[in-house]
């Protein structure tokens, strides 16, 4: 069951070139072109725009449970920092709110 | 690489605002040299345990969702091994599909991850002295919570240039080890939706816009963003709406950003 595909491994090499390339592209970049500061607030915000729109049509096309359990996930989140805990809170309301509904 | 890694990167922007910025008047960037040895990589990977350890937790949830869409434990944790960036990996394992949308999963990766380029400039008014292999084979192991602790060592006048490097190969042996800990795990697990873990990728998600959140001045782009994403969801096929969205949130932010 531990095998590695070839279509796989090519994917996983391409997503390694991209992403070395947003690594070290900073380093060689910089005394190159100058970033400025408009840019910088615009990448920074990147990461953030696409969470969001990965959820937003999620949670929109979801049911009240899932609505709600993202409710609670949310909220553990925001209150504890704690990844697991949020994670676990989250899977358990969707089990309670599904067998509710 | 996540939330932590926002949380870490975000702290550190409210501690001295974004680093690229400050290198010009960086009193720690002088023109002596950096050490590249094993005390500075013994230093930064001691450090960084605590938080490779709040990384496995990430690690964790990756590779039992890489197993539920479909990939190997072998190719779960090669992914983590080369790619080394959490939120870009969790992102393409929620568009993987069994005919892979192999452009899709690039492009994203990329896009996601093109704040590394930020980080990465911050880094060069220090790693501009050191020998290009040294710099450029250390900035694989960059994660945005070892970035983080690396710029405060060298800020604060640390001449440490393994510092990088040490940090963060303690995050990658954590998050190597923990995906293969939760792909192996998650194999043996059944039909995802009795356990709820069909959920977990969305609420991981949220966890992670939570400790992206940087106040207020995220709505509007968020807003933007979302809601350009539920109108391209409908109308485009794929999930192009992804980018889309995210790339009018920048857009927003890239308008304003006079105010």
């Amino acid at each position: 069951m531990s095998e590695l595909r070839p279509v796989v491994v090519a994917v996983i090499f391409g997503m390694v070139l991209v992403t070395y390339l947003t690594k070290a592209g900073g380093l060689w970049l910089l005394g190159r072109v100058e970033l400025s500061e408009r840019l910088e607030a615009g990448l920074e915000i990147l990461p953030g725009a696409i969470v969001v729109s990965i959820l937003a049509p999620e949670l929109a096309s979801g049911g009240p449970a899932e609505l709600a359990a993202g409710g609670v996930v949310l909220a553990v989140a925001w209150r504890t920092d704690n990844v697991l805990l949020a994670l676990g809170c989250g899977v358990g309301a969707v089990l309670l709110f599904r067998s509710i509904g | 690489m996540s939330t932590d890694a926002a949380r870490a990167h975000r702290s550190d922007e409210t501690d001295e605002e974004s680093g690229v910025d400050e290198t010009d008047g960086e009193p720690a960037a002088t023109d002596e040299p950096l050490e590249f040895g094993f005390s500075g990589l013994r230093a930064g990977f001691i450090a960084c345990v605590p938080v490779a350890l709040g990384v496995a937790g990430y690690g964790v949830v990756f590779g039992v969702l890489a197993r539920q869409v479909g990939l190997t434990t072998a190719e779960a944790v090669l992914m983590s091994a080369t790619v080394v960036a959490g939120a870009a990996q969790l992102i393409a394992v929620e568009l993987w599909e069994p005919s892979i949308p192999v452009v899709a999963v690039i492009v994203t990766t990329f896009i996601v991850n093109l704040r590394y380029v930020l980080m990465g400039a911050a880094l060069q008014p220090w790693f501009s002295r050191l020998p290009p292999l040294q710099a450029y084979g250390s900035v694989f192991f960059m994660a945005d919570e070892n970035w983080a602790l690396t710029m405060g060592h060298l800020r604060s006048g640390g001449r440490q240039g393994a510092y990088l490097l040490g940090s963060g190969l303690a995050i990658w042996l954590f998050w190597v080890a923990a995906t293969w800990v939760g792909a192996v795990g998650g194999g043996a697990i059944g039909e995802p939706s009795s356990y709820g873990l069909d959920f977990v990728l969305v609420a991981v998600f949220i966890v992670i816009a939570v400790g992206l959140w940087e106040g207020r001045s995220s709505l509007l782009p968020w807003v933007v963003a979302g809601t350009v994403a539920v109108a391209c969801a409908q109308f485009l096929p794929g999930r192009w709406y992804i980018l889309l969205g995210g790339i009018a949130g920048c857009l927003v932010e890239v308008a304003r950003f006079d105010e």
